[in-house]
């Protein structure tokens, strides 16, 4: 039965939680497939994941790949091909621990860089797993600076080969994932030589391991690099080489070649290389970043209306902890925080749907506004997330310590995200470069892609608000998002103009303005996410109360964010000492008004409890009875060698005979 | 191996002597050279080698630990080591500044009998205990109940017929929870429980309660007890659950040397309550050294790194340079180092203090308590949060690698986290310090004075005549002279604290109760808690430089002073330009002056970091290791993995081979 202190939140709701759910998935009919999906992967016994908070990395790992193999099957069983529409549904009704993930960046990169030739060589080999595949790109010394990696490819005219080297240890290729252990194949990103001369970075396809006995093939070293923060079900692996050789045919030359006499030819424009990299960057925010979000706000807010603590009122029950202000003021502008990066998610989806069809025409035009908001939100998104994440596991106190709360692992699965697929510093930077270039554009008068055509409009104002209820008027907050994102653009170009014109050099002009670089690169991208999260709002249906809500949500995510970096809207006068005060009292009468719905918006959020396997989140708020149960479940409560070892010689004072 | 090359220019290029530093920390150079004796002791101990613990289970790592601590219980006393401090290090050096399966034993049963059992109770308790006969913890967390104390609800109902106490549990919520030592180790507990007698409710109260069967070591009859399952970090630690249903234990077994309960029931109350104060300020003054410890780890290895990492390319043509060189890096990673320090002061002024009162306490002026107690409960989350926050900080500084387990960061980060719950949840604790600043500021208003760290409140009255806040005077803010910032500080915690005092009293005059009026004003009360403690740890951190006599020393430390401090105000631009504190220009200064700091501190980062001195086996990075051999190290680290054990993985036979097979 449920949680009385639950199932009360859930009477109150005042909007219809099945419609936001459809919302959520982009159509009722999307919600059914998603469901089906959860269900058949759910209640299959080699899919659970019911022990693994107590598993070893081993045991961890032999799990993953048991459930990569069966997966397979199922897949076949079921009917669910790659294209169809239920495969996205798979990893999230899966909740990670799977291998084989680098198989499919495996593959995608042949289809992507390989010629037509290698496309049908590989491909079909891959797809029925006849060999396993990963991505050989990060090494030990050079991460996101691509250019630095130093592993070498030699081509030999003589035998028609590249001869591929680790030179130095830092060159030793470092995280691939599945290649530690599983993969029999990689694709690995070297420096290609020719004649002695550098041709820069390429993919060669290099078979690591033998097909037959798993053994690894000469020249090779590999091996897995050790226990991480999470992943511990991935085998996240080092290779080293020596004097490895792999046949002409191996290098994937949809764009760059090498012929036999070593002439070296580039083909066809290698910007859609540089899409690739982008669109990843896009694509993992769903999944790696927003179901954890969304997740870890499922756990904290449940828990938090069952969690009761201290008095509000006295000689009254003890207050649920999400009466406390305080914990509303956690809680809840993470909450809005989901939404808003759910929509901007939907947003960039849109945009790069756009991009592609263009960039299949031949047109380019889009792609510089592409890859700089993919840089952008793609680090503010997951800076975001992660620090809400902590915030909503810091917020269940002592018991979202517990692994068993589920929450330590979502924490330690989404905080990678902010280094993998380019570091969030570099990338905020790789942002600004764009929106200065725009700015200077601008300003000379000339054409900027759309998302920055705001930087032409250069006007100095002040907020017009004359109360608190002003601030809860998008066009308001809207504008203050606007004009700081300007004014951080303008001044930090003009600072670098002026740096230059003392003399600097432009790179050490760069370097000393990076800090308001990231700045402003990060005032951007939460100017265009509440500008989107506003226009959303306004074109939902008004039925059902959802717009009403999302309202709320909204204004929520615009003024937390004012209160929290007030200094940067204050700082030219733009929004004055009082109408601070009037953002402060608006945001605090919000917290109370969503509080109300609290529940209901997680719950439209509609994981199962097997998704979460949280004992604090469930759907009926059993939480003590089941964190009690799940406790007895622990190999630390099996008769443990340490007593009768350790302890009983201590006890007994014998210790020194030991 | 020889040292890394940059980290040799580093160290050559450093403009103080690294160890001079180490000795202000350590409290004077004997306090030094006696930390690395003890220190020393332990590292050439071959009792207390072992594997490296990322690659253990969690019940090795336990019986590792357990392993360890009783081997250190022993040498210690063998050593004739009794100075509570050198204890602690002897301690950390053995565990690595990891928790420990007898730490509740010695730090908190041992000490609450000797301050709370009668002399008949020691007798019979105290020595078995000091012998390890009996291995006890403090049963006071419930799954229900944590901070808030009143709430617990395990029981203890006095029987006078059998002149017994009858302890239950008797929901699951009362179940005690979280207690270390208590799952595995413990054969004893102090456990916190409602009094009942004579049909009376008289609070929480302290017993003696045996859990286990001394020989066996199986639970007693009447008593469910076990390991509450793994956590986020503490794998060392057996964090327990303990049900009792209608366990009896004698009269004598209540801690009865303040409140007793007489053979017939009746019961004697005690003379005061504020003694407890005495020890939770104690256990906080630790919390603040260890947010400043943790931190100070952290920055070690992550500055080390930095400096030995290079990347990317900042002058065309050029080589890569050290990621250490990037205004972006030096921007996340010294203010952190700054606050280190900051830490480093404020915990051992927070010491000092308390040491100076305790000896009060004892003649019974507790008149200085009251304010200590709301202080460190602010400073305790205050400090904690930023630490918490700052590991995260430097952990992501060092890219991928950091979030490798061989970083060593992982560690100190899960170690560290709960220390934002345990000893009095943060937010709790800042409400606590808010509610003595609320109350200060309501004795200023009515006229009275208020003396130590809030008496900024007092010039609260010269201005009340006017109409504007009280900081709305023109404070004339030096931006390189830390004695003026801390004049900034305190206007900014003077108007915070009047603004949270106003609208409280806004809302009661809304007719509102006082709990439902403090609750609505909660957010702006821990907000002006925060200021109040951000203003005492830049006061602290400026008094300090006046106590530094070697002037190059003096001189490094004044530049992370002003960093803490200038920092602190450009990530709280808010609150200076809101208050008129400082003009818009002068924030555009302030940014400016801090990345012209990191630009100073650059050359001394190193230097500053090794001041810390933590031995390599204590730090447990290869990233932060002294002589900087990172890639080569995280080579020999990665092939000792348990995944590495054979060459090819047992999965392979079981799942991999058949299904190829198949296709």
């Amino acid at each position: 039965s449920v949680n009385p202190d639950l199932a009360s939140e859930r009477q109150t709701a005042s909007f219809c939680v099945e419609k936001l759910t459809a919302l959520l998935d982009g159509g009722a009919e999307q919600t059914r497939i998603r469901r089906a999906v959860v269900e058949a992967i759910q209640s299959d016994p080699v899919f659970s994941t019911e022990n693994q908070y107590f598993q070893t990395q081993n045991e961890r790992y032999e799990a993953a790949v048991r459930k990569a193999v069966h997966l397979q099957k199922k897949m076949h069983e079921m009917g669910w091909t790659e294209n169809g529409p239920e495969y996205k549904y798979i990893y999230r009704a899966l909740s990670g621990d799977v291998a084989f993930l680098l198989h499919r960046v495996f593959m995608r990169s042949i289809s992507v860089l390989g010629s037509d030739k290698q496309i049908a060589k590989w491909i079909p080999l891959a797809t029925q797993l006849r060999l396993i595949g990963s991505y050989a790109q990060t090494e030990l010394g050079h991460g996101t600076y691509l250019q630095g990696l130093e592993t070498t490819a030699v081509f030999d005219i003589a035998t028609q080969e590249f001869i591929l080297n680790t030179p130095k240890i830092s060159a030793m290729k470092w995280w691939p994932g599945d290649m530690g252990r599983s993969a029999t194949h990689t694709v690995v990103f070297a420096q290609l030589y020719i004649h002695g001369k550098c041709y820069g970075i390429h993919p060669f396809i290099v078979q690591i391991r033998s097909l037959e006995d798993h053994s690894l093939c000469p020249g090779i070293t590999a091996g897995d690099i050790g226990p991480k923060m999470n992943f511990e079900a991935i085998d996240n692996g080092y290779l080293m080489l020596k004097n490895v050789r792999v046949p002409r045919e191996n290098m994937l030359s949809k764009f760059c070649e090498v012929r036999p006499d070593g002439t070296y030819v580039r083909q066809g424009s290698q910007k859609i290389n540089y899409f690739t990299m982008t669109t990843v960057r896009i694509s993992l925010i769903s999944d790696e970043v927003l179901t954890p979000l969304m997740k870890a706000c499922t756990i904290a807010i449940r828990y938090s209306v069952v969690r009761r603590q201290s008095k509000l009122k006295p000689g009254e029950q003890e207050a649920k902890i999400l009466d406390y202000q305080t914990q509303q003021e956690k809680l809840l502008p993470q909450l809005a925080a989901a939404y808003a990066f759910h929509f901007i998610n939907n947003y960039l989806q849109e945009l790069f749907d756009r991009g592609y069809r263009e960039i299949q025409r031949k047109n380019f035009d889009m792609l510089p506004e592409l890859h700089a908001l993919s840089s952008g939100f793609k680090a503010v998104i997951t800076h975001h997330s992660t620090a809400a994440v902590e915030i909503c596991l810091r917020a269940c106190g002592g018991h979202g310590y517990s692994l068993l709360s589920g929450l330590p692992s979502l924490y330690t699965k989404i905080l990678a995200s902010c280094i993998y697929e380019g570091e969030n510093t570099i990338l905020l930077l790789q942002t600004a470069r764009f929106l200065i270039k725009c700015f200077m554009a601008a300003s000379a008068g000339q054409p900027v892609p759309p998302s920055v055509t705001y930087l032409a409009a250069v006007k100095p104002g002040k907020c017009p608000a004359k109360n608190k209820s002003d601030f809860l008027s998008p066009h308001i907050y809207t504008e203050a998002y606007q004009h700081v994102a300007l004014r951080l653009i303008s001044s930090t170009a003009a600072k670098l103009q002026d740096l230059i014109q003392s003399g600097a050099k432009k790179y050490d002009a760069w370097n000393q303005c990076t800090v308001q670089l990231v700045q402003a690169a990060k005032a951007h991208c939460h100017y265009i996410t509440v500008k989107n999260f506003a226009e959303t709002v306004e074109k939902l249906e008004t039925k059902a109360g959802i717009q009403r809500i999302m309202k709320h949500l909204c204004d929520l995510f615009a003024l937390h964010g004012i209160f929290s970096n007030a200094g940067a809207f204050l700082h030219d006068g733009y929004v004055s000492a009082a109408q601070m005060d009037m953002v402060t009292a608006s945001y605090l009468d919000l917290l109370a008004v969503i509080r109300k719905d609290a529940v209901p918006l997680v719950d439209a959020f509609d994981f199962t409890d097997k998704s979460l396997n949280s004992a604090l989140g469930s759907y009926d708020g059993q939480v003590y009875q089941r964190l009690y149960e799940w406790a007895q479940k622990s190999p630390t409560n099996k008769m443990s060698p340490a007593y009768e070892r350790y302890l009983k010689p201590l006890l007994h004072n014998t210790l020194s005979k030991l | 191996m020889t040292m890394n090359a940059d980290l040799r220019r580093e160290r050559a290029a450093a403009t103080f002597q690294p160890l001079l530093l180490t000795h202000i920390l350590d409290g004077g150079p004997e306090r030094t050279r006696r930390r690395k004796e003890i220190e020393a002791l332990v590292l050439n101990d071959p009792d207390f080698q072992h594997e490296d613990l990322n690659f253990l289970s969690r019940s090795q790592r336990y019986e590792q630990a357990i392993r360890k601590s009783s081997l250190m219980v022993m040498k210690l006393r063998e050593y004739g080591i009794a100075d509570p401090e050198e204890i602690f290090w002897f301690k950390s050096f053995v565990h690595r500044g990891r928790p420990e399966p007898l730490d509740l034993h010695l730090g908190m049963f041992l000490p609450t009998l000797l301050t709370q059992a009668t002399p008949e109770q020691q007798d019979r308790f105290f020595m078995p205990a000091w012998n390890l006969e009996i291995i006890g913890t403090y049963a006071q967390t419930e799954m229900g109940h944590g901070t808030h104390l009143r709430g617990l609800e395990t029981t203890a109902t006095y029987d006078p017929s059998t002149q017994e106490f009858i302890l239950n549990s008797p929901t699951v919520t009362s179940i005690k929870w979280w207690p270390g030592g208590l799952g595995k180790t413990s054969n004893h507990a102090i456990v916190l429980a409602q009094l009942y007698t004579q049909g009376q409710c008289k609070g929480l109260h302290a017993f003696i309660v045996p859990i286990r069967q001394l020989g066996t070591h199986e639970p007693l009859p009447g008593i469910t007890v076990g390991d509450i399952g793994p956590k986020f970090g503490y794998d060392e630690m057996d964090n327990g659950y303990l049900k009792m249903d209608n366990f009896r234990i004698p009269r004598e077994n209540m801690l009865m040397k303040y409140a007793q309960v007489e053979p017939d029931g009746t019961y004697v109350k005690p003379v005061s309550d504020k003694l407890t104060y005495g020890t939770m300020v104690f256990i906080r003054s630790l919390i603040v050294g260890d947010s400043a410890r943790s931190l100070s780890r952290a920055c070690t290895i992550a500055i080390r790194y930095s400096a030995v990492r290079h990347q990317s390319e900042l002058k065309p043509g050029e080589p890569e340079p050290q990621i250490l060189d990037y205004q972006t890096q030096q921007y996340k990673l010294f203010p952190l180092l700054a606050t280190a320090y900051a830490f480093h002061f404020v915990g051992a002024y927070i010491k000092n203090t308390y040491h100076r009162i305790s000896g009060d306490i004892n003649e019974g002026d507790l008149s200085e308590l009251p304010e200590l107690h709301a202080l460190t409960a602010g400073l305790k989350a205050f400090t904690s949060w930023t630490a918490n926050a700052g590991i995260e900080e430097c952990r992501m500084a060092c890219g991928g690698h950091g979030y490798s387990r061989c970083s060593g960061i992982p560690d100190i980060y899960v170690t560290f986290t709960p220390s934002c719950t345990y000893e009095g949840e943060n937010t709790v604790m800042m409400l606590q310090t808010a509610r003595f600043l609320v109350k200060s500021y309501t004795q200023v208003s009515s006229g009275q004075q208020v003396t130590g760290m809030v008496s900024y409140l007092n010039d609260l009255s010269s201005q009340r005549i006017q109409p504007q806040h009280v900081a709305a005077r023109t404070v004339t803010v030096r931006i390189n002279d830390p004695a003026s910032l801390v004049e900034a500080y305190k206007a900014r915690a003077a108007r915070l604290v009047e603004a949270a005092a106003k609208n409280l009293q806004a809302e009661l005059n809304h007719r509102k109760s006082k709990e439902d009026a403090w609750n609505r004003t909660s957010v702006d009360l821990v907000r002006a808690s925060e200021a109040h403690c951000h203003y005492v740890v830049v006061k602290l951190f400026a008094a300090k430089l006046s106590e530094v006599t070697n002037a190059a020393v003096r001189a490094v430390l004044t530049d992370l002073c002003l960093l803490y401090a200038l920092f602190g105000i450009s990530k709280n631009t808010g609150d200076f330009l809101q208050a008129g504190i400082l003009t818009s220009a002068q924030v555009t200064q302030v940014n400016q002056h801090v990345k012209e700091l990191l630009a100073v501190i650059r050359p001394n980062a190193v230097a500053l970091v090794d001041s810390f001195d933590f031995h390599d086996v204590h730090l447990g990075s290869v990233l932060g290791r002294y002589d900087g051999n990172v890639y080569e190290n995280m080579f020999e680290w990665a092939k000792t993995s348990p995944l590495n054990k054979t060459q090819v993985h047992e999965s392979f036979h079981k799942h991999l081979k058949p299904m190829q097979a198949k296709l």
